[in-house]
């Protein structure tokens, strides 16, 4: 308990980086993924190809690989400047974003054939039907995998912590430069992991509830 | 090709098609063409910088780097797939006591990260007088962490079971142990051998986080003769030459998850899961956002 009291601006302050990294990365790679998700189902082969590629290549390869890339290798390119933490999101952002594109273009998937053919029957416009029918019903089935895989995120934003960045998985290199115990330190970030995914999970469980599909 | 978004195309939708296709492939040369650019100017691809593959010593740490990712992820799958086995039984178990503790357990080690997992291991219990090598601390954590997306990995199999199987078995007079071992079991780890080797693939992919606690594995060697200065800092060769093994383990890995499905599906003793195994593919996604490669994107 002590230590967490004595320490308390370094767990707030490496929590809160953790937080904001997790932010940052999330809308990135929801952006990104967004994308990626477009290009693998639209009906022009080059841009499925191109989408097929990215989630193949990034999928099998580990992110901290990804990490040293942008961290290390990168710079060699001499093309833009990265500070630490902005390289973090960059990896964060790369690697999340083939799995939450796998994850929408799942849920475009499961929406069956007849719907969109009802649609088009009713003669609703692409923009209607896409609007009206496909995306409401795509995104219910989305919802818990892609909760899932933001919590994969939020914990894989502590690899940031061996590139330089101070968050929560940082806490313990200062405590040991200060000769704290470590393993206390360690219980301490361990149970704020726990809370924040719980919270995450709680939020996941109200929204697959309430948007169940019952077909 | 017709699909949810679109009709098949008529004339005038292959026009346009086609207009995109060659608008996105000058896009793509374009991406392509930059980064090639930068990769040559700044002399990526000048020989000096290729060198270091050449020399015999340092073929012979590459390889002994790929057999300690290997001999991690080896001990790391059998470790973890004993644990996910003792805890998804538990789990199911009938007393109360037992279900509760397996349920804390696999609950909690899957919402810690396991990097954190790893520095607890490796610098968190020395201060307790339990000293490990870095080897130890990787291989614990991936047995913990991956054994508990395992655990729910099978429990999940066992109960998309449909309960006609553990039915018929109890009405023969079988007990709760054989209908265990004999009847459900086996047929839970057909159906769920895709999903559990993706998480394999997961595995595999994790042992990367023993770079951050020293041990000696192949991204280390990326970061030590990705520095060396005497073949002139080749970070980004031995970059791509990294990845691209890791690319190449986990696609063998996701290859074979496929084509255990592909034989598993043609099987005399295949059944139809009751959910269809979602709930399971959705447990590994939730693993580290890692389904493994090809293999699931293609079950998806």
């Amino acid at each position: 308990m002590n230590i967490l009291i004595d320490y308390w601006p370094l767990f707030r302050d490496g929590f809160l980086t953790t937080i904001e990294l997790f932010l940052l990365a999330g809308v990135a790679a929801l952006v990104l993924g967004m994308i990626l998700a477009m290009l693998r189902v639209s009906p022009v082969p080059v841009f499925r190809a191109a989408g097929t590629l990215y989630v193949t290549v990034v999928r099998n390869t580990p992110l901290t690989l990804v990490f040293l890339f942008f961290v290390f290798a990168y710079p060699y390119l001499k093309i833009l400047k990265l500070s630490y933490f902005t390289a973090a999101v960059v990896a964060l952002t790369v690697y999340t974003a083939a799995f939450i594109c796998e994850v929408v273009r799942s849920g475009i998937n499961t929406v069956p054939l007849g719907q969109a053919e009802a649609a088009r029957a009713l003669g609703l416009t692409f923009g209607q039907s896409l609007s009206q029918i496909i995306l409401p019903q795509a995104l219910r089935s989305v919802v818990p995998p892609l909760v899932s895989t933001l919590i994969a995120l939020l914990k894989n934003t502590t690899i940031a912590a061996g590139f330089s960045v101070a968050e929560a998985g940082r806490i313990r290199s200062i405590l040991s430069d200060d000769g704290e115990n470590q393993l206390a330190g360690l219980a301490w970030v361990s149970l704020g992991f726990v809370v924040l995914v719980l919270v995450l999970t709680m939020a996941q469980r109200t929204l697959e509830k309430r948007w169940s599909v019952a077909r | 090709m017709s699909n949810v978004l679109f009709d098949t195309p008529g004339p005038r939708a292959r026009v346009r098609h086609r207009l995109l296709a060659v608008i996105g492939t000058l896009v793509l040369a374009g991406l392509v063409g930059f980064v090639a650019w930068r990769f040559y100017d700044t002399g990526q691809f000048d020989g000096r910088k290729w060198e270091w593959i050449e020399y015999t010593y340092v073929q012979e740490q590459l390889g002994t780097a790929v057999l300690a990712t290997l001999k991690a992820f080896a001990l790391g799958a059998v470790l973890a797939l004993l644990f996910g086995a003792v805890f998804a039984a538990g789990r199911l178990s009938e007393h109360k006591p037992i279900q509760a503790v397996s349920a804390f357990v696999v609950e909690l080690f899957r919402a810690i990260p396991l990097l954190i997992l790893m520095f607890l291991f490796y610098y968190g219990l020395p201060t307790v007088g339990v000293k490990m090598s870095a080897y130890t601390a990787v291989v614990l954590g991936l047995m913990l962490y991956n054994g508990s997306v395992l655990a729910e990995v099978f429990r999940a199999g066992i109960m998309a079971l449909p309960r006609g199987q553990s039915e018929a078995a109890y009405a023969l007079g079988m007990r709760k142990t054989q209908v265990m071992v004999l009847i459900l079991l086996p047929q839970a780890l057909r159906s769920m051998m895709p999903t559990i080797i993706s998480q394999l693939v997961v595995l595999l992919k994790d042992t990367a986080l023993g770079f951050l606690i020293t041990y000696d594995e192949l991204l280390h060697f990326a970061q030590f003769y990705g520095g060396q200065g005497q073949f002139a800092r080749p970070f980004i060769p031995v970059a791509i030459v990294v990845a691209a093994i890791y690319i190449g383990m986990c696609l063998l890995l996701a290859w074979l998850a496929n084509y255990l499905q592909k034989r598993e599906r043609r099987s005399k003793k295949h059944i139809d899961l009751d959910d269809g195994g979602t709930k399971s593919n959705q447990l590994v996604l939730a693993g580290d956002a890692g389904a493994g490669g090809a293999g699931a994107a293609a079950s998806a």
